[in-house]
């Protein structure tokens, strides 16, 4: 695995290569040719004068594409830069990730989307888009300048953290997001019912004198930004879902033809409300981590494509941060170095999800939610693919963290499936393989 | 048996035999309390940090109490404000609070688990005097010793807690005590202060009931909690003349109860409030034995968590 690497030119053969437009896994060789997919021979093994990557026993895919990712740069550069939270994200096989608005400045003017894309440029780990503020400060009253936020760069609008309460507003940057065909990415959570809140709302929360976030809080939130949506007839999109009453109401909107789609995270699919009774704060992420039947309704969707794709929504608060009383630590955890280990050991190896269904959830589901380029195996397309090995089997050690920070409850996890790298234009990124 | 346990956080986490001991323990320290010299040399050189993050008077003093009744060194720390608000996180304060090689923290504080969060970085023992709407396990004690005082045994008893329980850490570990002994729990007040699936919490045993004569109709005590207003962020209650009216324990509820049924109240009280004057001071009121009871309770929990034995010695 040496000759082919720095090739302007080279064959990567005998990989599984997933395929998630065709929804097949089928072994097969796929040439590189500066930096772009010149071919795919749907065959074991090439014939060829070019350097060769023997890939045999490996999954070949396209990268993956994380819509929900915080970065925190600028502003909380103590928890994340671009730099560190891409380098996670390249080590967990994301080739791409939209980051949120919610830094310091708040991405709602031009020079941040900017300032992003040039850390992005520099730390050259994965391609970056940026998520510009739905309204101005993240303000919830007054919209941002959507048209100068996506020449910037932009590729869609969220106030991601808070929910914009004022349905008048949110109608407007909907007709207005309409304009430019850039989809409002809604974090859905009525304020007013989660005053306070530090944790789901059901028995756990009563165990643990936590104080409860009800899932009507996020469901009338969905509700009525499907409603505006379908007035509208704009694109909304609906972050981290985490009920199955929010299930419900996207599948009905879905059906009567409604323009909405809807992320899940890895979190929310494979933890439940009953790990908190150790008050870990690391499990404490908004929304809360839900019940068993909410859990069953969001693999469920996933399976049925009523959810369109898999986000991290990575979250990276410092060790100080969280290290406090339970209702004094911001919710939230890192997840893109986990991500795909984490569900394929859980979802695919449990047989819950099948592994092309996977890979399609974090490749083509999330460039389609958001219109993002990548995603696919098309001849022509920048080589932006991801190599994994299923079969490895590997801890999650506190030191192999790429994030500045360390909020997760997976350290120590063994996981079975572990990403070996990625190509980003053709060029080999590893952490655990030099090539 | 030896109580192993390094700290006190809930009497969720307990047996019931771990329960058992320590109300056997402040059955004995309870004779000390009745003498003239009201003093056992069994926490002797051991030290003792009072420290409370919320306003208390009985539950402070009752600690402080039973710290100096077992000739413990004690040091108090209060803060009215969360440790965060001040500047300095509640880790350093607690172990630079150890750093004076103190051996108990006793402490009260208004997050739920603050007590977990410490017990991971403490190497004393951490014993909760209450921690948010979690638990508040000596309060659910001294309820049990004073009952058990009473009635010998648990098993069969009923008994009905009034007012609001989803803000209650009082309710909370009472249940856990009161269902682990055999004793049946009927929760009973708004339906706004009634957290959801309560019925769930405890060793089974525990129903809600929202209209307080039935409530009460075969309870062999009633526990009456306070309103606490100050722990809501929200407004749950159209006022508090309604809440008499509907909940309040006055002689017209009581007479819905049976004779020997026995009133309770973890303090402090709001008369005219949750409990009328008349049953505040009436007869079947146990109050103020309850107090009484505190400082037994908590020297009985001082003493098994700093890993005594009882011998005769230790409460000669």
């Amino acid at each position: 695995m040496i000759s082919w690497k720095d090739k302007k030119e080279f064959w990567i053969a005998g990989a599984r290569i997933a395929d998630p437009a065709a929804k097949k896994i089928r072994s097969g060789c796929l040439l590189v040719r500066k930096g772009a997919i010149a071919e795919i021979a749907w065959q074991k093994e090439v014939d060829t004068d070019l350097p060769v990557l023997d890939a045999a026993g490996m999954l070949l895919a396209p990268g993956f594409v994380d819509v929900h990712a915080h970065l925190r740069e600028p502003g909380h550069e103590e928890k994340e830069t671009v730099a560190t939270g891409t380098a996670a994200a390249a080590a967990g096989g994301y080739t791409a990730v939209c980051c949120m608005a919610n830094t310091d400045p708040v991405v709602d003017d031009p020079s941040v989307v900017e300032y992003i894309r040039c850390r992005a440029a520099e730390a050259d780990n994965c391609r970056v888009y940026p998520i510009a503020a739905l309204t101005k400060g993240l303000g919830g009253e007054v919209i941002s300048e959507y048209r100068l936020l996506r020449d910037a760069g932009a590729v869609a609008l969220s106030d991601d953290g808070r929910w914009v309460e004022n349905s008048r507003t949110m109608r407007t940057a909907l007709e207005y997001a309409g304009m430019f065909d850039l989809p409002v990415v809604s974090h859905c959570e009525d304020h007013r019912l989660t005053a306070n809140a530090q944790m789901h709302e059901g028995f756990q929360s009563t165990r643990l004198g936590l104080k409860g976030w009800p899932a009507a809080a996020e469901e009338i939130a969905v509700d009525r930004d499907v409603r505006l949506a379908e007035l509208t007839g704009s694109r909304l999109h609906l972050a981290h879902l985490s009920t199955a009453g929010s299930v419900k109401i996207l599948k009905a909107a879905k059906r009567a033809g409604v323009r909405v789609t809807a992320e899940v995270t890895p979190h929310h699919l494979t933890m439940d409300d009953s790990m908190l009774e150790t008050y870990d704060r690391n499990l404490k992420v908004n929304p809360p981590l839900r019940g068993g039947t909410d859990i069953a309704a969001l693999r469920a969707a996933l399976r049925d494509g009523t959810i369109d794709c898999i986000a991290t929504d990575h979250a990276p608060h410092t060790e100080i941060d969280k290290q406090v009383e339970f209702n004094y630590a911001p919710p939230g955890m890192i997840g893109l170095q986990t991500a795909f280990a984490l569900l394929h050991t859980e979802l695919v190896l449990t047989g819950e999800l099948e592994l092309v269904d996977l890979v399609r959830l974090l490749t083509l589901g999330p460039a389609e939610t958001l219109g993002l380029p990548g995603g696919r195996l098309q001849a022509g397309d920048p080589a932006d693919l991801v190599l994994i090995d299923t079969d490895e089997e590997w801890v999650f050690e506190k030191e192999a963290i790429l994030s500045l920070s360390r909020n997760t409850p997976l350290v120590g996890r063994r996981f079975t499936g572990r990403v070996q790298g990625i190509f980003l234009e053709g060029n080999w990124r590893s952490v655990i393989l030099d090539g | 048996m030896q109580f192993k346990r390094k700290d006190l956080l809930g009497l969720e986490y307990l047996t019931a035999e771990e329960i058992n001991l320590i109300l056997e323990t402040a059955g004995s320290f309870k004779e000390v309390l009745d003498r003239k010299v009201k003093k056992v040399p069994a926490l002797r050189g051991v030290t003792v940090a009072n420290v409370f993050y919320e306003p208390s008077t009985r539950t402070r003093m009752s600690f402080e109490l039973a710290e100096k009744r077992l000739s413990a060194d004690v040091i108090n720390f209060s803060k009215a404000t969360s440790s965060v608000a001040k500047g300095e996180t509640l880790r350093d304060t607690v172990e630079n609070i150890q750093a004076m090689k103190v051996d108990i923290v006793v402490m009260r504080h208004g997050s739920s688990g603050a007590h977990r969060f410490m017990s991971e970085f403490l190497d004393a023992s951490i014993v909760n005097a209450g921690d948010g709407q979690h638990e508040h396990p000596t309060q659910a004690l001294l309820d049990m010793l004073t009952l058990r005082q009473r009635w010998g045994t648990f098993t069969g008893k009923k008994v009905t807690i009034i007012g609001d329980i989803m803000h209650s850490r009082v309710a909370r570990s009472n249940i856990w005590g009161l269902t682990k002994l055999g004793a049946q729990v009927t929760l009973c007040g708004p339906p706004t202060m009634m957290p959801v699936d309560i019925e769930k919490l405890g060793e089974g045993g525990v129903s809600v009931e929202y209209d307080l004569r039935k409530a009460v109709a075969e309870a062999d005590a009633i526990n009456i909690l306070r309103i606490q207003l100050e722990r809501q962020d929200a407004r749950l209650l159209p006022s508090s003349r309604e809440y008499f009216e509907v909940f309040g324990v006055g002689p017209e509820a009581l007479r819905a109860a049976p004779e020997h049924c026995l009133v309770m109240h973890p303090g402090p009280m709001n008369r005219g409030v949750e409990i009328s004057q008349e049953i505040a001071d009436g007869d079947r009121a146990v109050i103020l034995e309850q107090v009484t009871n505190g400082v037994a309770a908590r020297m009985a929990v001082l003493f098994l968590i700093a890993g005594g034995k009882i011998e005769e010695d230790d409460i000669q």
